[in-house]
């Protein structure tokens, strides 16, 4: 369900190579695509339907930049207009009022005010040096009250005693004066979830504000939250006023549309981010990074950018087109392996695939390091001019030597010498199919090696072959140098021309 | 199934983060969670499960845990359910007694009460009347807005374009054709919560993604399971967050169940364990088991949820008896990851979806039926006790396709 809008536009623009500028039918497909990556990551549908058409006012009539086919100049104009609507410059959360500053947290039951406004107190009082004092206005919910003073003892953060019996104005009121009276310079007042068709906690909730006349009055909102978003922002936007929006819960794997919805209704910053439930998770929010995850793409506009700058565009195309030929030895490989070390490696490149980033720590821990891009580079070069082109020359003694030589093992060796002789192999057979085309089909729509392509390889596989090998039939590797991987569909590569044709 | 979890599954199968569906060997480095946890990267969450895995948990080992731990994954709720002497329908055929207002009629008034985008998008269709490409797109727009996921609402769209395209039809019976289509994804997966009265106790353990309402559900599943003179002991297993212990203890109160609980930072499979050993000794019927909140993508909490479900068995190897996830009706797609990781890791019988009482129609429930057929046995209607409801798929499809009437 989540390929990135890179893979799906791929499939629909490469057609379209060659050209100038993008037609109003070329956008026209590919804002269908847009969509619907949109939908998937939970943007609500009002503002997909206004952010599309945002997007093609920009993308017709845009010019094609050589090097770059028109899916990726597409992929770049979406992720441009996602990172501004979102909001490119940080709002911090503003104290610029006569202490004690009131701060009002509100949002649905369970979102996750409570902890942020904790975790807030704590960052304020840490960083700004800002003595806080924090309230539960929350009477409803059992021990919601309890639960902000021990979080206020683990922080070290002040809390309103509780009182029985009181409202919540009662208590905005009380922890206003306790405030004046303590010389705090800030207070945060947590209220208690509600539902925006609840009337009566809305105008509980309008009093307390008209009470309390916060500085700041914040919406804490759920970043796995769906299509509601924006009905959510602006209910709540309406009856209050909000000055910004928190989104937690980013810790999660849920692609974040809400970030998006919410802040296009309201047009409201979000301020921060909740990161974890410890007191400590939160952070400042990037514009680049969300984009980046609602279309699932992991951090691929950079991944575009390095690769355009480091891949040796006159090195990929002979590779190419000796791979058309079934000629690819080593030398070749080698190649490839060096062009992988330059755009950051194994965790570099598997970092930067949608949904694998947050597996980096255990790809580490897995030793999926670079330093088997060196071992494997290494190993080649101590084979002879005469082995490089003629591999199946490799046998017992030689491996030996190559071994002692590289400082490897024969084992690798032997898994080095497999690997090349699986992928040599493959090529042959494309070459007689359907050319670099259905070379790319086979390694993964998008030339990216999805995580799908991950599905054939045993733990041993990818330990031993960074980025290459791939068990017999089980689709290809990951990680594999991009420049192998779909020729010309890969975001950016201007490397390898598709199917031989020139752009 | 996503790429994105098909990476992970497999990422977890060999490096130890989280359950694999089979049991595949498991690489060197794969180091069984349960022996890493402070190793891992959520130190500052749940960080007290590291040091607290001792004494409780080693003190109840016996040579049974291997195979505990094989079945962990995947306890059979079909054999559950086989050695039920006589399943009391606990919900569902329960008549629905005076207890609040329905949620149909809660429904009614919220939808009236917001501008809710869907029943917008349906006036717009009483224009219409031949059931053409722009109908189909508005009701597959209807359906998304509702969180059914595009390839959900393109389902079920193209299945009512098959038996109606380009036939007249009246609006009224627009709307009820999509809730009908609807509800036949979901008719098969409303069925209540059987408690067999032959266990003593019946275990249900609860769990979920953070502030999805799990403790206020086992509170009123309490008062539920109380109103049907059933003795009931609930287990504090949210040893993590603050004050979490006391709410459980304040649903006690109120319903009159015996809470079981340790000091916030114990272990929470320690506290499993007594629960059971406490509820077994008072001959109670039912012990509903609370737990902490953990987001599916953490590997470290999942494995906590498997050494629950390893102690429990321990005590009673047919334990859990059922394992409700509780899902939050504004969640949008990323539910259906959570459905998949919690079955996966923990054996998830049945589901509870809460917050309905707001404008969210939890759509992504359909996606999931279809999907996974794994029972839905209530909804949440609101933070009263009495806002329980069993899960009914007709009022859940009509209230989908905005047929409110
Ligand atoms: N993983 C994660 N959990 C969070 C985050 N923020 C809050 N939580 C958890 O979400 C749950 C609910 O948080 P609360 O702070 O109690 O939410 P609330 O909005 O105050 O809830 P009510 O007062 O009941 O409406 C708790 O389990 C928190 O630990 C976050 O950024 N990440
Ligand atoms: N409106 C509404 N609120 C609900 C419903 N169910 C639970 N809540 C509220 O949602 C918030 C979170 O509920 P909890 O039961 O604390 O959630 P939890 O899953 O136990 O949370 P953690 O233990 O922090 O992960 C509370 O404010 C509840 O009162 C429901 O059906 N409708
Ligand atoms: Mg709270
Ligand atoms: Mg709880």
């Amino acid at each position: 369900m989540f390929e990135s809008l890179q893979d799906r536009l791929s499939g629909i623009l490469d057609k379209l190579t060659g050209r100038g500028a993008l037609s109003q039918d070329d956008v026209a497909a590919a804002l269908r695509e847009v969509r619907r990556a949109l939908l998937e990551a939970d943007v609500a549908l009002p503002v997909v339907r206004e952010f599309t058409e945002k997007v093609r006012e920009r993308a017709v009539g845009a010019d094609v930049v050589k090097s770059v086919t028109p899916g990726q100049m597409v992929v770049k104009i979406v992720h441009d207009t996602l990172v501004e609507t979102l909001g490119s410059e940080s709002a911090a959360i503003d104290l610029n009022a006569p202490p004690p500053v009131p701060i009002m947290m509100v949002g649905l039951q369970g979102s996750g005010k409570t902890t942020t406004t904790a975790k807030i107190a704590k960052r304020l009082s840490e960083r700004q040096k800002r003595r806080v004092l924090m309230a539960s206005l929350d009477t409803r919910r059992p021990a919601a009250q309890e639960q902000l003073k021990v979080l206020g003892e683990q922080a070290g953060i002040d809390t309103l005693p509780i009182v029985a019996g009181q409202t919540p104005v009662q208590i905005a009121n009380r922890a206003l004066q306790a405030a004046r009276f303590g010389g705090h310079d800030v207070v945060l007042l947590d209220t208690a979830g509600r539902q925006f068709v609840d009337e009566a906690l809305m105008s509980e909730m309008a009093e307390i504000a008209d009470a309390a006349k916060p500085h700041e009055t914040l919406l804490v909102a759920d970043a796995l939250t769906g299509q509601d978003a924006v009905n959510l922002a602006q209910s709540f936007d309406a009856r209050l006023a909000l000055s910004g929006i928190v989104l937690t819960r980013m810790d999660g794997d849920a692609r974040g549309g809400a970030a998006l919805s919410m802040r296009a209704v309201t047009g409201k910053p979000i301020k921060l981010v909740g990161t974890g439930e410890g007191m400590d998770a939160l952070e400042e929010f990037h514009p680049e990074r969300v984009a980046g995850r609602i279309l699932g793409m992991g951090d691929i506009v950079s991944l575009v950018e390095r690769a355009s700058e480091t891949i040796d565009q006159e090195k990929a195309e002979a590779i190419a087109a000796k791979m058309r030929k079934g000629a690819f030895d080593l030398d070749d490989l080698a190649e490839q392996l060096q062009q992988m070390g330059r755009i950051g490696g194994m965790s570099g490149v598997l970092g930067m695939i949608p949904g694998i980033g947050k597996m980096k720590k255990q790809i580490e821990a897995a030793n999926l390091d670079d330093s088997l891009i060196k071992r494997q580079t290494a190993i080649i070069s101590s084979m002879t001019r005469t082995e490089r082109r003629k591999p199946e020359l490799i046998k017992a003694s030689r491996k030996k030597r190559i071994a002692a030589g590289s400082g490897t093992r024969v084992e690798e060796v032997n898994r080095l010498l497999k690997m090349h002789r699986q992928m040599a192999d493959m090529m042959k057979q494309l070459g007689g199919k359907k050319g670099m085309k259905g070379l790319g089909a086979l390694m993964g729509k998008g030339g990216m090696p999805g995580p799908d392509q991950l599905g054939g390889l045993s733990p041993q596989d990818l330990k031993g072959l960074p980025g290459m090998g791939g068990g017999g039939g089980g689709g290809l590797p990951p990680g594999l140098p991009p420049g192998l991987g779909n020729p010309g569909s890969f975001p950016g590569l201007p490397g390898l021309p598709k199917g031989g044709k020139k752009k | 199934m996503s790429e994105i979890d098909k990476a992970k599954k497999l990422f977890g199968k060999w490096f130890g983060g989280g359950k694999a569906e089979e049991a595949a060997p498991p690489p060197p480095q794969a180091a069984p969670a349960e022996a890493d946890e402070s190793a891992s990267e959520d130190s500052g969450d749940h960080a007290q499960t590291a040091s607290a895995l001792t004494a409780d948990g080693d003190e109840c080992v016996t040579p049974a845990q291997g195979t505990a731990l094989q079945g962990t994954s995947s306890p059979d709720p079909a054999a559950t359910q086989a050695s039920a002497v006589e399943p009391i329908p606990a919900d569902g055929a329960a008549p629905e007694t005076g207890r609040g207002r329905g949620w149909f009629q809660r429904l009614k008034q919220g939808l009236t009460r917001s501008s809710n985008a869907l029943t917008e998008n349906l006036t717009g269709l009483l224009r219409k009347r031949r059931l053409d490409e722009d109908t189909l797109q508005d009701l597959e727009d209807v359906l998304i807005q509702a969180d059914l996921g595009v390839e959900t609402a393109m389902r079920i769209t193209e299945a009512l374009a098959e038996s109606r395209y380009d036939k007249e039809i009246s609006p009224d019976e627009v709307r009820e054709v999509l809730a009908r289509e609807v509800e036949q994804v979901l008719a098969p997966v409303a069925r209540p919560l059987a408690i067999d009265g032959g266990r003593k106790p019946h275990v249900i353990l609860v769990v979920g993604v953070n502030g999805s309402g799990k403790t206020t559900t086992i509170g009123k599943l309490a008062a539920r399971y109380r109103d049907e003179g059933r003795r009931v002991v609930l287990g504090a297993g949210d040893t993590f967050r603050a004050a979490a212990i006391e709410q459980l203890k304040v649903w006690g109160e109120r319903t009159g169940a015996e809470v079981v609980a340790r000091d916030q930072g114990a272990d929470a499979s320690g506290l499993a364990y007594d629960a059971l050993a406490r509820a077994r000794q008072a001959d109670a019927d039912v012990l509903i088991l609370d737990t902490a909140g953990r987001l599916q993508n953490k590997a470290n909490l999942m494995a906590e949820l498997e050494k629950i479900v390893r102690v429990l068995r321990k005590q009673d190897e047919t334990a859990p008896h059922d394992v409700l996830l509780v899902l939050d009706a504004t969640t949008g797609q990323n539910a259906m990851q959570q459905v998949e990781v919690f079955r996966q890791v923990c054996g998830v019988t049945g589901l509870a979806m809460t917050k309905l009482d707001g404008t969210a129609r939890g759509g992504i429930l359909v996606a999931i039926a279809a999907k996974h057929q794994l029972p839905v046995h209530f909804i949440g209607v609101g933070e009263g006790v009495d806002d329980l409801q069993p899960f009914a798929a007709d009022e859940f499809a009509r209230a989908i396709a905005g047929r409110t009437a």
